[in-house]
This record gives structure tokens, sequence and C-alpha cells, in this order.
């Protein structure tokens, strides 16, 4: 464990920035926290917050403090760069009768800046699901992790009950945790694998202290402590299996719109459309996958006609999946507990409500 | 950058391998079968009965057909197809030494090895029949390690029965039971009229000893079981071949999911007590 000092942290990106990386981390833009492309540490959304969250709302606010992670999560996850979406899945050429495929090329080498605990979690999720698709594995392998505890929680905010944080634990290359008060301003570092630690130990700043260690420890209590929402996960997926046809559905169907949001902030939604495009000319072609919903009414087209046509039976299907027949499939939950399908859901359809009806019906 | 180990032969995962046609046959007005062939040369894939691949036009997308020939026969692969929207439209315009990209085999198969001392009923609707035949060709490879061998057909009309030439062979063999109907009858059909469950009463079999592999609209599937079980079919007994929209066969984009089930890679064919209950919920 070291304590990194502000210019610490503005060396470690210059040190990744050295080892080719590209640096993503959270940022400013149009009145919300995104994820894109930064190179100092002073383009994070300094002094900003947005732990203000609740149904179908998000709101940023300034900070009293000049703290570098005092915000939870935005409406986009690590996703995007992992599993984009809209992603070449192989390049064609005509050639005499027949066609052959271009070479794949090699991945981004890209550095993940502020990876909270429920989106780290997302990520070991969506390696289970993508264990054996090459261009997601190619992704992740180049990817360097700089994970961040959280220190405060989000009016939308569950990890705690999906046991997936506030704190980070394991799954990342470096974990900050960030202590900002008037008497200090530092970052606690923790190296969680050998590129990591190399990494750590290149860095100016000096081994952390009880004092420090004490104090990251109690911020991360704080927020744990605070979590705006709460799931309880004992029995559901058992209970869940057995409503399929309990009269709920309908009743959340009469508020969803079908819109779409959840599946699209959600850090684990893994549904995906793959089309094939050829040139004008038709000498070329390409294979695309690119993001799509349970809430599409197209996702369960047979010919014949839609498998899912009601709004309830997408609900259902959404709901079931992420709580119940995503342990059969991979053996965890689909649900990290992040709170985005809450906050970004335009009537506030709230995940942790409808399973507590569902479960108490 | 902790990754997990990639298992070798991912890195193909997407990437179809080019085919050529060998042969096309005009099966029915809107279905036809082609014989394919590595347009690289060597053995077709191996494949089970009842497996499916995804077959590419360049260019055009990805369709996924099961595959209709003789497992064992180590000739081209068959796959025959019902031109129903825009990939499967170009395809039927296909002829012979046209390339065609292949992934696969996918999914799990019929139970023939595990049927074998048993009686077999095999229950087709429409082109359900071409995932059964790999089925049928493995019971008459290895007749006698079958009770009796009983299919029954049905079509929507005497203009819709696929592989009608083939059907009246195994009709004339003496150790096969083929019965057909059809939905709808003009007045030069003198076989029978009605559904295809009617003629799971017939056939002689053993309800205690069979398996049955059935395959056709899911509504017909349904009744088809409900029809076996009434006379006697254990649940265990009962296979059928579930097919919903499928854009990777691998189980990574959602969309072919009933229930737990990746009808892709978990199915196409499960045994009835798998998916009996999410059967029976509308729209699931």
């Amino acid at each position: 464990m070291k304590r990194l000092t502000l210019d610490g942290l503005e060396a470690l990106f210059a040190a990744l920035r050295g080892q080719g990386f590209e640096l993503i981390g959270p940022q400013l833009r149009d009145a919300a926290l995104v994820l894109g492309p930064l190179e100092h540490a002073a383009e994070l959304p300094v002094g900003w917050t947005d732990t203000a969250q609740d149904g179908g709302r998000y709101r940023l606010a300034r900070r009293p403090d000049r703290a570098h992670f005092g915000y939870v999560v935005g409406p986009q996850s690590w996703k995007r760069y992992l599993f984009p979406p809209e992603e070449v899945l192989f390049r064609a050429r005509r050639s005499g009768e027949g066609f052959a495929l271009d070479p794949a090329e090699p991945p981004p080498r890209r550095a993940f800046i502020g990876v909270r605990a429920c989106d780290l979690a997302a990520i070991q999720v969506q390696d289970r699901i993508f264990v054996h698709d090459p261009g997601y594995q190619a992704r992740r392998a180049a990817a360097f992790i700089v994970a961040v505890n959280c220190t405060e929680a989000g009016g939308t905010c569950f990890c705690v009950s999906q046991d997936t944080g506030p704190q980070a634990r394991g799954g990342f290359d470096l974990a900050l945790t960030e202590l900002c008060t008037d008497a200090r301003h530092a970052f606690v570092a923790e190296a969680g694998s050998a590129a990591g630690a190399a990494l750590l130990d290149a860095l100016p700043g000096e081994a952390a202290d009880a004092a420090d260690l004490a104090a990251a420890r109690d911020a991360i209590a704080h927020a744990a402590a605070h979590m705006g929402r709460r799931l309880d996960n004992a029995g559901l997926a058992e209970a869940l299996r057995a409503r399929l046809e309990h009269p709920h559905w309908q009743q959340v169907a009469e508020r969803c719109l079908s819109c779409g949001n959840c599946t699209m902030v959600c850090p684990t939604c893994f549904c995906a459309n793959v089309e094939d495009r050829a040139s004008l000319d038709g000498d070329s072609a390409e294979r695309v996958r690119s993001w799509d919903s349970c809430f599409n009414l197209e996702h369960s087209y047979i010919v014949g006609g839609n498998v899912r046509s009601s709004g309830a039976a997408r609900y259902r299907q959404w709901l079931t999946h992420k709580l119940a027949h995503w342990h059969d499939q991979f053996g965890v939950s689909g649900c990290t507990g992040c709170g985005r399908c809450i906050t970004w859901c335009p009537v506030g359809i709230d995940i942790t409500a409808e399973a507590a009806a569902l479960r108490a019906g | 950058m902790s990754a997990l180990p990639l298992p070798a032969g991912d890195a193909l995962l997407w990437r179809p391998e080019p085919y050529r046609i060998e042969r096309v046959r005009r099966d029915l007005a809107d279905t036809f079968s082609l014989d394919l062939v590595p347009a690289g040369g060597g053995a077709p894939l191996a494949f089970r009965p009842g497996q499916f691949n995804m077959l590419y036009a360049f260019g055009l997308g990805e369709v996924p057909i099961s595959i209709s020939g003789d497992a064992e026969a180590g000739g081209p692969l068959v796959h025959t197809i019902r031109a129903v929207g825009p990939v499967t439209e170009a395809m039927r315009g296909l002829r012979a030494g046209a390339v065609l990209g292949v992934r696969g085999p996918f999914g799990s198969h019929w139970p023939v090895v595990e049927a074998e001392g048993m009686d077999l009923v095999i229950i087709a609707g429409g082109v359900g029949l071409a995932p059964l035949r790999p089925a049928i060709y493995y019971a008459l490879r290895h007749r006698r390690r079958f009770g009796r061998v009983c299919i029954f057909y049905g079509a929507r009309t005497p203009d819709d029965l696929l592989y009608k030439a083939e059907l009246k062979r195994w009709r004339g063999e003496f150790d096969l039971v083929v019965d057909v109907t059809v939905d709808r009858a003009s007045h030069d059909w003198a076989g029978k009229v009605g559904v295809v469950t009617r003629l799971v009463e017939g056939g002689g079999y053993d309800p205690l000893h069979t398996v049955a592999l059935v395959c056709g609209p899911e509504v017909m599937m349904r009744y088809a079981a409900r029809a076996l079980l009434a006379r006697g079919v254990a649940r265990e007994g009962i296979f059928l071949s579930l097919e919903r929209n499928m854009k990777c066969a691998v189980g990574l984009c959602g969309h072919c999911q009933l229930g737990p089930h990746f009808v892709c890679k978990d199915g196409p064919v499960f045994r009835l007590d798998q998916v009996e209950r999410l059967l029976a919920v509308d729209e699931l």
C-alpha cells in the first residue's frame, strides 16, 4: 500500500501513457459524468458529485472540496470498451467464386481509470459470458484496470446487497481510495497484479501508514452504510422462477415504455444483434455486432411472429434473466447493484422495488 | 491485466468457412436442399443428428439451418432450407458452384444412440422433417438396434410434403411404419386428412419402451407431446427440437433464450421435462 499525492496520481497517468495505454476515465460532458479518453488527472470531474440519484433522476452538483473521484457511476459503464456498442467481427472480400476473411485486428491497449467495485464485478460477469469470444478476450487482456473504492454511495446504489462493493476486492491492477479532507488530499493505492505492483513501485509516494489505512477503511464503510437501495437476494431466484405468471408483470408493463434504457446502461446486459453488410459494389463485406435489447419487439422474432409481443413478457424476460436465470447460465447474478437501470429509467421503474413486490405476491 | 485463457478454436468463433454448393435440389415451391463441400477441399465437418449450422450468404446475412443429411455417410453436408426471408431467398437463387459460409455444427442432438433397444417414434410437421431426417437415417442404418420404428408426418397440403420420394421408399420397407397426413387436401389426395397428433394413437409401438423425437411448429409439438403422454410414453422419453431467434449460435447474442436455456447451445433438442413448464407459459 502506498500513499499518493495529487502529483502521484498525475505520475500514474503519465506512467500509463508512457507504457502506451490510452487512458479512459470519467469526465463531465452534457451535464453528466461519462467515460472518454483523457490524459491528465485534472480532466477528471474534479469537485463534482452525482450521488443524488433516484428513479428517473440524475443531477450533478458541486462538492465543497476538490475530490477527483467524489461521485459514483454515470450512464456509461466499461462495457462499451470491452463489448462495444458496435463492433466489426470480421471483414471479408470476394475471391473468385468464394470469399476470404481478413485477419483480426489487434485490440487497443487501454487503461480504465476509476472503475468502481460494482463495475469491476460487472466486468467479471461479462468475462464469464464472453469466455469464448475472441474480440472480447483480446480487449480484456489488453486492458489495465485502475479501480477506485467508493467513499460515498448514490441514491440508487445497492452494491452491498449484491456483495460486489463498495470496495474493489480483486480483478484490478491498481485500486485507489481517495482521502479528501481539510487536512489532506491523498490516494491510498493498492496493487492487485504484478503489472500494477511494478507500476506502483515506480511512482513517487510513501508507504501508507496505519492512519491512512484506517481513514480509507472508514471512508469505504461510510459508503457501505449509506446505500440508497437494497435488494434481498435470499431465495429471490427461486421466487421469480415460480412467479412467471404473476399479475405484477402486467402492472410493471403499464408503466414500462419498453425503451430499453435499462439494458443500454446495464454493465452486464449482453444481448446483441449480428448483422452482415456488404459494400455497394458487393466486393467486400463485414459482420457487425451491435447492442440489442430484450425490450425490442424484434428481439424474439421467429418466422410466424414475435415470441414476446407484450411489454409484460419483455419486462419479465429482463428481470427474470437478470435475477434468476443468470444464476443458471453463468453461476452469478446478472445484477451488480450499480443502480443505473433505476436512475436512467425514464419512468423510474426500480428493480429493487419490483423484485420485492414480486416476491411478496 | 488479468485475462482468462483463450481456448483453442475460439479465434474462429465468428468466422465462417467457405463451402461450395455441389448440388441443388428443388424440394417444394419454397424449399430447396443444398449439398455443401469445403471449398478448400477436405472432409465436411462432422455432426450429430439434430444439430444445425449457421449458413452465411456473403455480405447478406447468416441463418441457422438444421443439417438434414446422413451423419455417417461422410458425404456433403445437406441443408434443407425454406425461403422465408432475404437471406434464404438469396440462397434459393444459388446454383452449384456458388460458395456459402458455414459455421458449426451447433447445439444438442437427437438421442439416437440412447434410444437403441427401444421403439422409435418420429413425429414431424412440415419442414420439421428436415432436422429429423438424420435420425431416420441413423435408425435405417442400424435398424436391428431398434424395436418398432414409426414415422408420423403431417404437412399443410400434399404439395407441402417434403422428401416425398424418400417417404414412399421408406413406406415400402417391411419394418417401418410410415404414416402421413395433411391438414387440407384437394380431391386428388386419397390419403389421410387431419392433424399429425392423431397418428400418434396408431403405429403399434410400445409406449412403455418408446423414445419419441418431435419437430414441427411449437403448437404441434405441444399437442404431440400431450398425445404421447396420453398413450403412456414417459416424459423422459419425449424429445422436442425448438426454434427461437438466433443471431450467433454460441450463447452470446441472447435472442434464443427460453427461461434458463439458450436454445442454440442447450438445445435445439430438449427432453420434454426440461422445457414442458416453460412452454406452457405464454410469451416466455
